[in-house]
Formats: C-alpha cells, structure tokens, sequence
C-alpha cells in the first residue's frame, strides 16, 4: 500500500502477512454493502467504461481484499460513475459509493505518505 | 443625563451590527465574478432595483411564500418581520412628529415614551401613539404563536423544527424578550405619566394599582435596551442574519446573479440568507427512509458553521422537491452541487483512454438517437424507440447502440464537474461530426446534459417525450387510445430538472386515460433511484420508493407510465403494478395491445388484490 | 374419526392426503385448478434421472384413486376460522367444511422473468424461460419457434429471480442449478450440433446424483459451463441475441452471439401461498414462504396449532423433497391428533 500506482510487479504468491488493509477497512467502514460482493461479475459485463477500456471493476474488490493495490489509482480513475453496474448487481451493492471512497482515500494516504 | 444610560446597549449594539454587516456583504460583493459585478452596476438604477424592492417587502416583511404554503406559519412570521418594520417606521414618524424634525437620533424614536412624558396633544400624536399599539399588539400575536409553535410545532403542520446552536439560542431569547420588554416599559411609563394610547395606558393603570411603578421605570427600560442589544450582537452567530441578508440577495438576484459551479460570495449569501424555517424538511422524501439529517436546512448550517461532512453532502437524491417550496427561494440543488465539486475537486478522472481509443466515424445523419446507459438495461424502451422511428420513417443513427462514454451527468451530480468535462468534450465531437440537427434522448437525465451542458449550436436535443408529442402532432404516429387508467410520474431530471412537464402528458392523453395525483409536476415524488444520492443503501431506496407507490396505488390505477429508464427499473422492482417508458405505451398502441397480453391482464388483476 | 383439510392440490396435498387417509382420517384435499398435481403438470422429465414427470404423476393419481378422501376441485378457500380447537373453513363456492386439522400445501409460483427485463423475455423473440423450455421438450413438440430452424448456439442463465436483491429474492431457488443442467443434456440430444453454455455464479448440485449429472454433462454433452451472471441481453438484426457477461475466472468481460436464451427462473412463494398463509393467519417470512416453527424437528409446524405446512410453500423444494416433506408432514398430524 505504500505507493499506488508506482509499483509494477507483481507478487507471485499473495502475501497475507504484508497485506496493509488501511484502504480496504475504510472502504468497508463507510460502505458496508461492499462486503457482500458475490463476484459475480454483472458489473464487469455491464461497465460502460469496459467497453472502451479494459476496466474490471470486479476485480476492485479482490484487488482490495488481497492488498494488490498496485496499478488501483489509475484502474479506478476509468469509471464513469453511469451507475450502470448498481442496476444489475444481485447484491445491491452502492457501488458508486465504493468507487468515490477509493478515490478519496488514496488522496489520503497519498498526502499522508508526502 | 444620567437616567437615559441605559440607551447605551441599543446603540453600541445598533452600531456594531452596521458596520459587521456594511464590512461582511461588502466582502461578499467584492468577492463576487467581475461578470456579476458588472450585473450590478448595469442594473443598480434599472427597473431591476424597484422590482427588488417589491420583492423585499413581499417576501421579507410579508412573507407571502410562507403564507401561501402555511398560513398560521405566514401569520407570524408576517406579524414579526412587518410588524417590527412598521414599528420603527411609525416610531421614527412619531418622534419627527412630535420633534418637528428630521435628525431625531434613532434611541429618541425607540425609546419614545420615554422621553416624552406627557400624552399626546395634538390629533396627528394621537392617532401615530394609538398605530404604535396597534403594531405592538399585532406583534405581540405573533410572539405568541412563536411560544407555542416551540412547545408544539404540530399546530404549524410542521415535521419538526431544526435544531438550535448557543448563538441562535441567544439571539432567540433576546427577540422573544424585545416586543413583551417594549409593552412592558411603554405601559410602565404610560402608568407614571399617563402617555401612551388604548393599549398601554389601562395596562398602565393596572400595573400602577399593583406596584409603585416608579422605581421599575428605568429598569424596565434598560431591560429592553439590553434585549435589543443583545439580539444585535448575536445577530451575525445566528441564523437571524437571514434578516439582513436575504435583502442583498433579492436584489443580487433581481440583477441576475446565480449560484456558480464554485463557492463564492453569492453562494455565502444564499447560506446566510436560510432563515431554517424547516419548510424544506417536510417536502423531502428522505424523511420516508428515517434519513432526518442531510436536509438542505442542515447542509446549509453545515456549510456555515464549516462542518459539513460527505456522509451528509452526499446523501441526497437532489431531486429537487424542496426548491419550489423554499421561501426564500435558495437555490438548494445548486448550493450543494457547489460544495460536492469542492468536496471532490482533487480526484477528478481524466479518461485518457477516451483521446486513445480510436472512435468510430460518425455516420451522417438528421437525427440521432441516445438511449443512455441506462436503458440498455431497459430493452423494451429501445425496442419501442425503434419500432417508432420504423413506423415514423425516420432514418437515424443509434449512436450509443454498441459502446459509448456516459453523458457525463452521473458525474456532475457528484461535483465532478472537471472528469464530466472530459466525457463531454468526447461525445460532442462524435455528434457533431454527424452533422445532425436532432438529438432524440431516451434517459432525462442524459437529456438535462445534453440541453444545457453541451455547446451545441444548430442541434436541437429532444427528450424521446418531446420528440413523439412532434411526430403524433405531425400525423406521423398511428393515435389507438386505451381504455387503461395511467398516472405519470415525472422523472426528477425531466420535470423539474428541464422543466419538461407538459408534452408527456399531452402525448399521454391521446394514448391513454390520464389520471392526475396530488403530487405531480413541481411536486412530483422521486422515485428513489437518484444517481445524486451515493450515500443511501438500497433499502432506504426501497423505501422511498414504497411510499411514492402508495400514494400512486391509493388512486388504483392499472399502469404507472414514466419517461425514464431509471425510474421504470426502480418502480418495477417493486411489482406493485405494470411500469412502462411513454415510448412503450406507443409502441402498445402501433401493436394494439401487443405488450397487453392476457398475461399482462391477468398481472394486473393481481397487483389491483394488492399483493 | 378425525378430519382434516389439506390447501393445496400438488404433490404435496396428494401425497399428505393419501398418507392421512392410510392412518385412518378422514380427509378433504381443496384444490384451486381443475386437475391434482400443480407444477408437476407442466414438467415433461424429471431431474437427475430423467424420469419421465407423467410417471411421477400417473402414480400419484392411482394412489388417490385407490384411496377414499373427498376432493374438491376448482375450489378456493374463502376463510378460515378456529372455533374451540376445531377449525371452521369456508369455500367460495359457499362450501363449509368443520375440520380438526389443516395442511397447508399451497406450493410456489415460478419467477416472473418479465422482471428481469435485461434479459428481455416477452421482448425479444428468442427469450424463454425454463419453463417454456420443459414444454418444448417433450417428444414431438417443435423447438424451432423458439430457437430457430438451426440453432448453433443455446445459452442458460442460471439464478434468474434467485439470489437476487433487485428481484427482490434474496435465497437460493436451489433446484434451478440442476435443472439447467438437465435441460442443457436434453437439449444437446435433440440438437447435437449445437454449442450449449451455462451461465452460472455457483452450482449448487446438493442432491443425490446431481454431481455425477454435472460430470456427464461436461463430459458427455459438451456442455460449456462459464463462471459470470448475465448483464444483459440485446437483439440483433437477425434475432439472434448478443448476452454480456464477465468470464470471472479468466477475469475478462464475455461477449457472445446466441441463438437461444433460456432462462432458469427461480421459485416465489406466490400469490397461493399469501392468500393461504393470511386466511389462515399464520406467519410467513421475508421471502414470503411460509415460516416454520423451526429448522431441524418442526419443518411442518406453522405458527398456529393444529395447522401443518408441507411441502414448497416453505422454501424452494424439489420433487423427491417435496414428496418426502409431505409424507412427514402426515405423520406430525397423525401424532399431533392422537394426543388431542
């Protein structure tokens, strides 16, 4: 979590141990519908960033989970806030919500890091 | 003279809230755009000025907005504001009166009887001393009404009242305390030297059988020097400053001055100028989740007092319902969009990929056709549009049928305005590589953006309502009415967003029987779904929906028509009763009954049980 | 002798009468339609061995044949009032029936995928539902109406109007898994040629064979199964539908041209059940099945004495559970009127 954005490679194994969940727990905190995503991927399918862009807005959420926060800031800076994705999600997760939050918070941590 | 300090709090007070209010508007005005500044000085010596000071005596002192919604409300603020004015009015023409002169200080006017012991002697002293009992008994009334609408705000019909800070409580008191301390000292001083008109003298007279009034007389008095001055020190921590302020803003106002995408003296003025009457509390449908703290009252307070946090600024639906009701007339939706683009001016997406990413060649056209993201999820409206634009001959081009960037609105109803910017730029020039002179638009809130936030000269955008009135107007649409009781519920962004509340219900009745509920057009409930709102869960929205269904159901109607995707989805999901766009509604009446299957029949038999 | 009146014409009621009448009771069985056996009626073959549903039923009947309890058809039941301990019901053919006891088997309605109008069943063309399909299964009925003269690619989606907030039904529907898979094998024998994929968020294969049925049909069948819920489908030129849906396990969004869509709807409590569970004002849950008094001893105890649930109108249920409930749902009556 220390740098979003600026580190490039990639674990091979998930490193639980080194998971820093700041992000994560204030995402959960303030948005506790995220906490039941089913992974089903209707937001994926139906992301009208997604279909200009390779954008998985799914994989936010494992990425979150999993402290992969590396590539999150410029990832989540291509949706569109169109809401589409809440319309379909069988688990009426406020996603919007989530998408605002992650945005705020690595300004956060970012400012906190300078 | 010794016996007349007690003037001294109502001066110093009296002072020291004009030069805070000539230093804090002039902030205020200079802070103003060089645009609006120049408003000001083109329209200072115009009719502008008079109508402005039409509107101050009809809204400020009369307070006929408040009136008109609530008369036992209206009655007292109208006895307080207009009685207080005609008092120090008729005061002041009292004191020149009898000082046959101009330059009376203004404690000789306000202490009056005081300082003309003697009653009046000539016709014209008579008739102004018995006017200031009149006024005072007027006001009087209304502090009454005040007292016991704070004890039980029931009466007012009134949800609830706001909450209440040390300064408002201060300046509260002291205003409560000012009329009662007046008649009490001018009854006082009538007592000892007989002055005074129909009111103060008897009540004098009693006052002098009780109790030597003598030695109460300067107490009294300086009671009610310190209460005014009270009030006017407290005035600038309390919501009293909407007194002053809404005055600078009817004129501003009047010289066409508007809240800007940005927070600035205009904006300050419009926060300063909510008198937290809570009339905006009982026109929002927030209060239908028990969500009781994100009212623009409160945001207002917030912004005030500098405290405003994004769990309420955010949690909104923005649809608008308390704006028509505001009696100041602030501008609420407007006010908060400002604090939402401050909130979160510092992550605003520049969609890079957008400039990237090859876009496709805009194929020439004369009308395009939007449906919005929404209503992809929404088939049978595009299906409908479709068929229409079939059945019209109409050659057009669907351009977000495959894969296009959102309108942008989503985002500026959560204040990002710059990353909305971006999309707009995009989309703009897609279309107008079309060269088309229509754009047809099937989601309202796509609509409000493409009207007002794109520049496009020469291109006329339409909602798909608008555009189908247009084409049935020019015979271009088959006409088949349906025995089938409808309502319509206005979509926020359409109704009062865009002010578009005539044309759906035109087209409706010639398709349809149209029924008309109690609220609709300005009114009009929100359906819940409100993308402005990213705060609220997915119950709540359930909620709000719910009781806006009620009301629909209460009139037993066998269809519930819109004009927008995202309302349909939100009422359909409640599967109360058959929810159709006005596009399918024609589409119904092309395929005569197409849609209306016995199936349909037969689901509409079932929601009329009430299930 | 006791008497006892069973709501409810499927199997449920059936078998609950049949095995009440073996203990000894006299029993009334109400039922709404003109015919015993509810859902069942609209089955052609039967999960996870394709028994044929004709077979199921054919054998229910001659067990109430063979058996002697009133039955009452095309009957609704108007109210129903308790009266020192004995229940008085009313029908609204003016019938008034005196009983000791009442089961409730009002059973489930299926989704109405209407509802989900992404997918757009009743809009476009080649849309159906499960339902519709288990018609168009049995032997001599035409598919090409629905999926065309040739059809080279059948998509299911799995979960519609289940496990879904905005269908307002948040459980399991649990039978629509395997049916999916069961219609997905039936469908590949009477159309070889023909890629079939199964759209699903998890496959719940619970029952007794199910797991090895999911095995043939990968295995035997072809049957492609993709991990993602359906965002939404749309309609092409041709009619032929492209679907969207994220490949989650490749993790990259899916689109795909199909010439069929069959949707797995789920199962509702319904307006039966409502109308059962306020007439006999006992309560119900969230989801609107009817509530039971507990999970593990008392699955067929409602919230009022003397009235006993059986079979789907308590949560979504298979056949073979449907069955198996009803006949306990017998025997707590049978225990529960010798202590009376």
């Amino acid at each position: 979590m220390k740098d979003f954005g600026y580190t490039v490679i990639k674990q091979r194994t998930i490193d639980y141990d080194q998971f820093d969940g700041r992000l994560l727990s204030d995402v959960l905190r303030m948005e506790p519908s995220f906490k039941t995503c089913l992974s089903c991927g209707g937001c994926t399918a139906t992301c009208s960033a997604n279909d200009l862009v390779s954008f998985n807005i799914r994989r936010i959420n494992l990425s979150l989970r999993r402290g992969e926060t590396y590539e999150l800031e410029s990832e989540i800076q291509k949706c569109m806030l169109c809401g589409k994705c809440m319309l379909v999600c069988p688990r009426g997760i406020n996603i919007r919500n989530v998408i605002m939050l992650i945005k705020k918070s690595i300004l956060k941590y970012k400012s906190v890091q300078l | 003279m010794e016996t007349t300090s007690f003037i001294w709090p109502f001066t110093i007070g009296l002072l020291f809230i004009t030069s805070f209010l000539v230093v804090i508007i002039s902030i205020w005005i200079t802070s103003l755009s060089r645009i609006d500044k120049s408003r000001i000085v083109h329209s200072i010596f115009t009719r502008k000025s008079l109508m402005a000071i039409g509107e101050v005596f009809m809204e400020s002192l009369l307070h006929r907005k408040i009136f008109r919604k609530n008369r036992m409300l209206g009655y007292m603020h109208m006895s307080l504001a207009f009685g207080w004015f005609l008092l120090i009015i008729v005061g002041h023409i009292e004191a020149w009166n009898y000082y046959h002169s101009f330059s009376v200080p203004a404690y000789k006017a306000i202490f009056f009887p005081y300082f003309v012991p003697a009653s009046a002697s000539t016709n014209s002293g008579k008739v102004l001393a018995a006017s200031m009992d009149i006024i005072l008994l007027f006001i009087l009334s209304g502090v009454l009404l005040a007292y016991y609408k704070r004890l039980n705000s029931k009466l007012f019909g009134m949800k609830k009242t706001t909450k209440l800070k040390a300064g408002d409580r201060i300046a509260l008191s002291s205003l409560w305390l000012i009329f009662p301390l007046r008649f009490l000292a001018e009854s006082v001083s009538a007592g000892i030297h007989h002055n005074g008109s129909f009111l103060s003298q008897p009540c004098g007279q009693i006052f002098a059988s009780l109790i030597p009034l003598q030695s109460i007389e300067a107490p009294v008095w300086w009671a009610y020097s310190c209460s005014l001055g009270l009030f006017f020190m407290a005035l600038p921590v309390s919501r009293y400053m909407h007194i002053p302020v809404e005055v600078v803003l009817i004129f501003l106002r009047n010289y066409g001055i508007r809240v800007k995408k940005r927070i600035g003296g205009f904006s300050r003025i419009q926060v300063y100028s909510c008198s937290r009457c809570g009339i905006c509390l009982d026109s929002c449908q927030m209060t239908h989740a028990a969500i009781k703290d994100t009212q623009s009252v409160y945001v207002l307070k917030h912004i005030r007092n500098r405290n405003l946090t994004d769990e309420k600024l955010f949690n909104c639906l923005l649809c608008g319902r308390c704006q028509p009701d505001c009696p100041v007339g602030l501008e609420l939706n407007n006010l908060r969009i400002t604090q939402r683009i401050e909130s979160t001016k510092e992550y605003n997406s520049s969609y890079e990929y957008l400039k990237n990413g090859k876009v496709a060649i805009s194929p020439q056209t004369e009308v395009i056709y939007f449906a919005g993201c929404m209503t992809h999820l929404t088939p049978s409206i595009i299906k409908s549009m479709k068929e229409i634009f079939k059945v019209a001959n109409v050659k057009y081009w669907f351009m977000d049928e495959d894969k296009t960037a959102c309108c942008g609105r989503p985002l500026m109803q959560v204040g990002q305005y710059g990353a909305a910017g971006k999309l707009i730029d995009h989309n703009l020039e897609r279309i107008l590589a079309s060269g088309a002179k229509k754009l047809v638009v099937s989601c309202p809130i796509c609509y409000k953006v493409f009207n007002e936030d794109y520049s496009m000269s020469g291109i006329r955008v339409q909602h798909h309502s608008e555009y189908l009135l247009e084409l049935m107007a020019e015979n271009r649409l088959p006409v088949n009415k349906m025995p089938l009781k409808v309502i319509y519920h206005d979509p926020c962004e359409l109704g009062r967003g865009s002010g578009i509340y005539h044309q759906p219900r035109l087209l409706l009745d010639e398709y349809v029987e149209l029924i008309s509920v109690k609220n609709e057009k300005e009114s009009a409930f929100c359906c819940g779904g409100s993308l402005a709102n990213i705060k609220i869960h997915m119950n709540e929205r359930n909620q709000i929906r719910d009781k806006a269904m009620d009301e629909y159901l209460s009139y037993q109607p066998e269809m519930l028509a819109t004009a927008c995707p995202l309302c349909k989805k939100t009422f359909a999901k409640s599967n109360n009763l058959p929810v159709h766009d006005i596009a399918e509604i024609v589409y119904m009446a092309i395929h005569k009954n197409k849609i209306m299957n016995p199936e349909e029949q037969k689901f509409m038999e079932k929601s009329k049980i009430g299930l | 002798m006791k008497h006892i009146v069973i709501i409810g014409g499927g199997i449920a009621g059936m078998e609950s009468a049949c095995a009440l009448t073996d203990a000894g009771h006299w029993v009334t069985l109400i039922e709404k339609e003109a015919q015993l056996g509810g859902k069942l009626n609209q089955w052609s073959f039967l999960f996870p061995d394709f028994t044929p549903a004709e077979k199921i039923k054919d054998t229910l009947f001659d067990k109430c044949q063979e058996r002697d309890f009133s039955i009452l058809l095309k009957t609704e039941v108007k109210s129903v009032q308790t009266h020192q301990k004995k229940f008085n019901i009313e029908t609204f053919g003016g019938q008034k029936l005196e009983a000791d006891a009442v089961v409730v088997s009002s059973g489930y309605e299926l989704f109405d995928a209407r509802r989900k109008e992404e997918y757009g069943y009743k809009i476009y063309d080649h849309v159906i539902t499960s339902a519709d399909l288990e018609k168009l299964l049995r032997p001599g009925s035409d598919l090409s109406v629905a999926a065309g003269k040739n059809p080279k690619r059948i998509a299911f989606v799995h979960c519609v109007g289940s496990r879904d907030e905005k269908s307002g039904n948040h459980y399991c529907s649990k039978v629509c898994c395997i049916t999916g898979v069961k219609q997905a094998i039936e469908l590949k024998k009477r159309l070889p040629e023909a890629e079939i994929f199964c759209f699903y968020m998890d496959l719940r294969m619970y029952g007794k064979h199910f797991e090895e049925l999911y095995r043939e049909a990968q295995e035997k069948f072809d049957i492609q199964f993709i991990r993602g819920r359906l965002s939404e489908a749309a309609e092409k030129m041709d009619k032929s539908l492209l679907i969207k849906a994220e490949d989650t396990l490749s993790g990259r969004p899916l689109k795909m041209n199909v010439d069929l869509l069959v949707l797995l709807v789920g199962m509702e409590a319904g307006k039966g059940t409502a109308t059962a569970a306020a007439k006999c004002s006992i309560e119900y849950e969230d989801s609107g099945f009817l509530k039971t008094n507990d999970t593990f001893l008392f699955s067929n105890f409602s919230s009022q004495e003397g009235i006993f649930l059986a079979g789907s109108c308590t949560a979504p249920m298979s056949v073979n559970d449907t069955i198996l409930h009803a006949r306990s749902a017998a025997m707590e009556v049978n225990s529960w009127l010798r202590k009376q």
